[in-house]
């Protein structure tokens, strides 16, 4: 067993973190200082120590972890994420008093399964990875006090979650009896044509159910809105954003094995347009933010495959780049979600209403990622697109292309129906609160939407480690 | 002429930095003050392009990488076709700040904001060399279009502003789809490179479509127009004035820019389909124009109508064509503007657009009824204005192409006579029901519209400088055209390969 600790120095630190938390959750519920006022710096030093472990590379315990630039990559967006959730999730009003410690020890939990998740080069590891990452989620969602629809979105997502490990089990069984390995490295090299190995082919369309159930691509995805719809805000702004992270490192690692033409290939890439067709047309229907926000999720899954089935670590870098994109402004959109709901309410798009007059910064904020979230320069989601589809041009997928440029075009309605109410509309609907327009309220949207456009007009750099991510793939 | 710093960077990102010197400001007067001293600034910024020699070459270049791995550059560069509109541009803002003056009472600073937004990304397209560059800009200028439209428009302001923001955005989307290709096929994004490179006719034909119905919709062409009166008659005087002024020249510019150049043989084959939905739309939109009660509307239809010769001058691919098509977006933008103000102006005291409810302005506003006068002239194209020079050379480029192109041209330019006849008659010697107080133009209103009526003559008795600085372009975008078009007939026959083009060929294939 080779093992070297320095490699693994994010993972350990979230571990630490996870203790702690555990330590506390068990002790005295009065305990001080109380989690809130320790836990953002915690995180941010977990930020800092992915971005400082960044570089390192090897492979580790059996060959089954693999530290590369892409597990990298995605490690810092991981903990870049955990750190804006909890910050976001420092003020939560719908959460039980009582029971703050275990709500964030399960949210590093989950955190730390999808680093595992992003090192795994095991088809095993993956999937004990992706339980780590799932169980504590399943805990999260219906803690969201005095609310009954918490509940049941706390029952299907453990129900989907079950069905969708369940598959992904099976489908594992399929691919070691066929191709008589579980390492992706060996994996690479064996035959995925449905002519040579029909079993391998139905066996990995199963296991690749198991992420596209976390990545909510279609027809995985009917969770997606109940669950964010019942959950909290804060949880919801972690349910929609790092689960992702995990499943797209996966099916990058994945898609080395897909060559355009494939049978199974095709298969992502029909799947990825019905996503995105159903994702975005449902979505023009919503009223609820959040169930809007949802379906605007599944489109967005369907838009990564673009990147995946192109085959190219242009493709994967795309995709990396993207999924980085994604994380981020929705982010920003889930930042000012709650602060609108100050009494963690759901909120309507009439909710936003004269948002520019009570809150500017937030209703800046707000446009700079429904903006983004369209595809708009100069933000990170165009350029995220424009890379997408420059690397899909020409491998074969034409087709895909177009449906996605298509489907930006039926997104713009509903996104734009967030932009406008909050700068167009006047009419306030009567009794309710004012939305949270403190100075680290604007300072935290304003950051992250500073960072969308930023990255939207210089994106060479992030750009650069998203390709570096992209090669360590490719064999 | 080298005054050693980047003027067309300079000219991009002055508006934008000086918008957000705007959220330092409190009291509203001193917010136009100080937008205004900004436009007349950038103006002094763009002193160094009178340096612009007259040649085919871009001038004034800046090329820096901004994403190596995809070939993307932040390139900039203008010539004889741009340079014009860069200048319109400019000149638009300082009037625009000018007519909102006492028009914009509500979100000030906003508002300027968003003007000076515009202002920078408008002129970002007019620069732009790299493909990707150009969309972004030309993406870019839709949201503060949307705000102008539907916080400080007219009582239906929302459904218009709706209406022209998706048209326009999911016109471009495909657009997006056609860059990209370019990119795969042509191997950069830079377009004076891409100009050298020589596509298959099965490729031009699908890029020329899908780079069309972007630019049909921007212009607007019939049947992508009707975004453009709902979002006219409801934007704020100084949004009309951007969008007839500049934005609409976005699309004719495109046609200019890259159809012709980047898809010479799909750009000849479609060239009957463009000539007759030209037509269409001349006829159309002064048909139109002639029914209409409100002023608003009025011009905003004969927009339609004007923009019809420019497509039509484009299309016609020969040099007099062309240059028409060149000066009318010239003229639509000073002359149309023009209209767009003095009908902020009359609506000010007036509070109505109905023609029916501003008649008699002869007698109580004699030097407003002067400029409107004129551009009324201008407008259709009276001898001595600037809008006969454009006129007359794409009636002249019509009838060297075909004399039925130019005959079936005339009854647009009568129409034209007509509805602004009839309006001006109205509006000058009709009978008021009730007595009338209103006040004749202030310094101001003076001001900004001696500007545009100056260039009215000037360019109506005196166009030679202007043709100094076009000419070159043209003829070279032309003689390129004619002997890619003409290399490429050669090799391929273009019927067959129409035919061929949306199915493929087995050559193809292989």
């Amino acid at each position: 067993m080779n093992f070297d600790i320095t490699l693994v120095v994010p993972e350990l630190y979230f571990l630490c973190l996870v203790l702690v938390l555990t330590i506390q959750s068990l002790g005295d519920r009065e305990w001080k200082p109380v989690v809130e006022k320790w836990l953002p710096f915690g995180a941010g030093l977990g930020f800092f120590v992915a971005i400082v472990n960044y570089g390192h590379e090897g492979l580790m315990l059996w060959d089954v972890y693999r530290v590369d630039m892409m597990s990298q990559f995605f490690k810092i967006a991981i903990a870049f994420g955990f750190f804006v959730t909890v910050i976001n999730a420092a003020r939560q009003p719908t959460l039980a008093e009582g029971k703050r410690s275990d709500y964030y020890m399960m949210l590093g939990f989950s955190a730390l399964g999808l680093m595992i998740l992003s090192s795994a080069v095991e088809l095993i590891t993956i999937y004990l990875a992706l339980e780590l990452a799932s169980y504590s989620l399943y805990a999260v969602i219906p803690l969201r006090a005095r609310n009954k629809g918490a509940a049941e979105a706390g029952v299907k997502y453990i129900l989907f979650g079950a069905v969708a490990t369940a598959l992904a089990l099976y489908g594992l069984s399929y691919i070691m009896a066929s191709q008589h390995t579980t390492y992706i490295a060996e994996l690479m090299s064996k035959s995925w044509t449905f002519a040579d190995q029909p079993m391998a082919v139905i066996g990995l369309c199963l296991f690749l159910g198991g992420m596209f159930f976390k990545l909510a691509l279609f027809p995985f995805h009917f969770w997606c809105p109940d669950v964010y719809q019942g959950a909290s805000n804060e949880t919801a702004a972690f349910v929609a954003t790092l689960p992702k992270m995990g499943a797209i490192v996966i099916l990058a690692r994945l898609a080395v094995f897909l060559k355009p033409g494939l049978e199974i290939t095709t298969l992502l890439a029909v799947l990825g347009a019905l996503s995105m067709t159903y994702g975005n047309l449902a979505a023009l229907a919503q009223t609820d933010i959040k169930r809007l926000l949802g379906f605007s999720s599944v489109a967005h899954a369907g838009y990564i495959m673009v990147g995946l089935v192109s085959g190219t670590p242009e493709g994967l870098a795309a995709a990396a780049f993207y999924a980085l994109a994604y994380l981020v402004m929705n982010l920003l959109v889930f930042w000012v979600v709650c602060r609108v709901a100050v009494d963690g309410r759901n909120l309507k798009l009439s909710d936003l209403n004269g948002l520019y007059k009570k809150a500017p910064v937030l209703a800046f904020s707000l446009a700079a990622g429904a903006f983004a979230l369209v595809g708009l320069p100069p933000t990170m989601g165009f350029m995220g697109k424009f890379f997408l589809i420059t690397s899909a041009w020409d491998h074969g997928y034409n087709w895909l292309v177009i449906t996605l440029v298509l489907n930006s075009a039926i997104a713009i309605y509903y996104y734009l129906s967030l932009f406008r109410h909050a700068f167009t509309e006047d009419k306030t609907p009567d009794l309710t609160p004012a939305p949270d327009n403190s100075w680290f309220a604007s300072a935290g949207a304003g950051l992250l939407a500073g960072a969308v456009l930023l990255a939207g007009m210089v994106p060479a750099p992030l750009f650069n480690l998203a390709v570096e991510a992209g090669k360590s793939l490719m064999p | 002429m080298d005054f050693g710093y980047p003027v067309l960077t300079l000219l991009i990102l002055f508006p934008l930095v000086a918008a957000c010197g705007l959220f330092f400001l409190r009291a509203p007067q001193v917010v136009r003050m100080y937008t205004f001293v900004v436009s007349v600034i950038e103006l002094l910024l763009a002193v160094p392009l009178l340096g612009y020699t007259p040649n085919a070459d871009f001038q004034f270049v800046e090329r820096l990488d901004w994403v190596r791995q995809w070939g993307l550059e932040y390139y900039l560069g203008v010539d004889g076709i741009s340079i014009l509109m860069v200048w319109l541009t400019l000149a638009v803002l300082p009037l625009c700040v000018m007519c909102s003056w006492t028009y914009i009472g509500k979100r000030v600073k906003e508002f300027h904001f968003c003007l000076l937004f515009m202002t920078s990304a408008v002129l970002g397209v007019f620069c732009a060399l790299d493909f990707v560059l150009f969309y972004v800009f030309w993406e870019a200028m839709l949201i503060p279009m949307y705000l102008l439209i539907a916080v400080w428009g007219g009582d239906d302001r929302k459904y218009a502003s709706l209406k022209f923001f998706l048209y326009t955005l999911a016109g471009s989307t495909l657009l997006l789809a056609a860059i990209v290709a370019f990119r795969i096929t042509g191997g950069t994004f830079a377009i004076p490179e891409l100009m050298e490179h020589a596509f298959s006719f099965r490729f031009q034909f699908w890029a020329f479509l899908a780079m069309a119905l972007a630019f049909a919709i921007k212009v607007p062409m019939f049947p992508f127009h009707t975004w453009l009166p709902a979002a006219h008659v409801q934007a704020p005087s100084a949004g009309s004035v951007i969008l007839a002024a500049v934005l609409l020249k976005m699309g004719t510019y495109g046609f200019l820019r890259f159809c012709l150049p980047l898809t010479p043989a799909a750009s000849e084959y479609f060239a009957p389909m463009m000539i007759a939905i030209s037509i269409v739309s001349i006829i159309y939109g002064g048909a139109i124009a002639l029914g209409q009660s409100d002023i608003k509307k009025l011009v905003a239809y004969s927009s339609v109508g004007h923009m019809g010769f420019v497509t039509l001058g484009i299309f016609l691919f020969n040099l007099r064509g062309v240059e028409g098509a060149l000066f009318q977006m010239l003229n639509h933008g000073i002359v149309t503007g023009a209209l767009f103000m003095m009908i902020g102006a009359v609506y000010e005291r007036s509070h109505s657009r109905d023609i029916e409810k501003n008649l008699g302005l002869g007698k109580y506003m004699p030097a407003f009824m002067f400029f409107w006068g004129l551009m009324a002239l201008a407008s259709f194209g009276f001898p001595g204005t600037n809008g006969f020079v454009g006129e007359i050379l794409v009636f002249v480029g019509a009838f060297q192409k075909s004399l039925w192109i130019g005959l079936l041209c005339v009854p647009g330019a009568l129409l034209a006579a007509a509805y602004m006849f009839r309006v001006s008659l109205k509006m000058a010697w009709g009978k008021p029901s009730t007595a009338r107080s209103w006040k004749d133009l202030n310094a101001r209103e003076w001001v900004y519209l001696t500007i545009p009526a100056v260039f009215v003559l000037w360019i109506g008795l005196n166009p030679a400088l202007f043709f100094k600085v076009i000419d070159p372009s043209i003829e070279k975008l032309l003689e390129d055209f004619d002997r890619r078009k003409v290399a490429h007939l050669e090799t391929e026959q273009p019927m067959q390969t129409a035919a061929t083009a949306i199915f493929g060929t087995v050559a193809d294939k292989q």
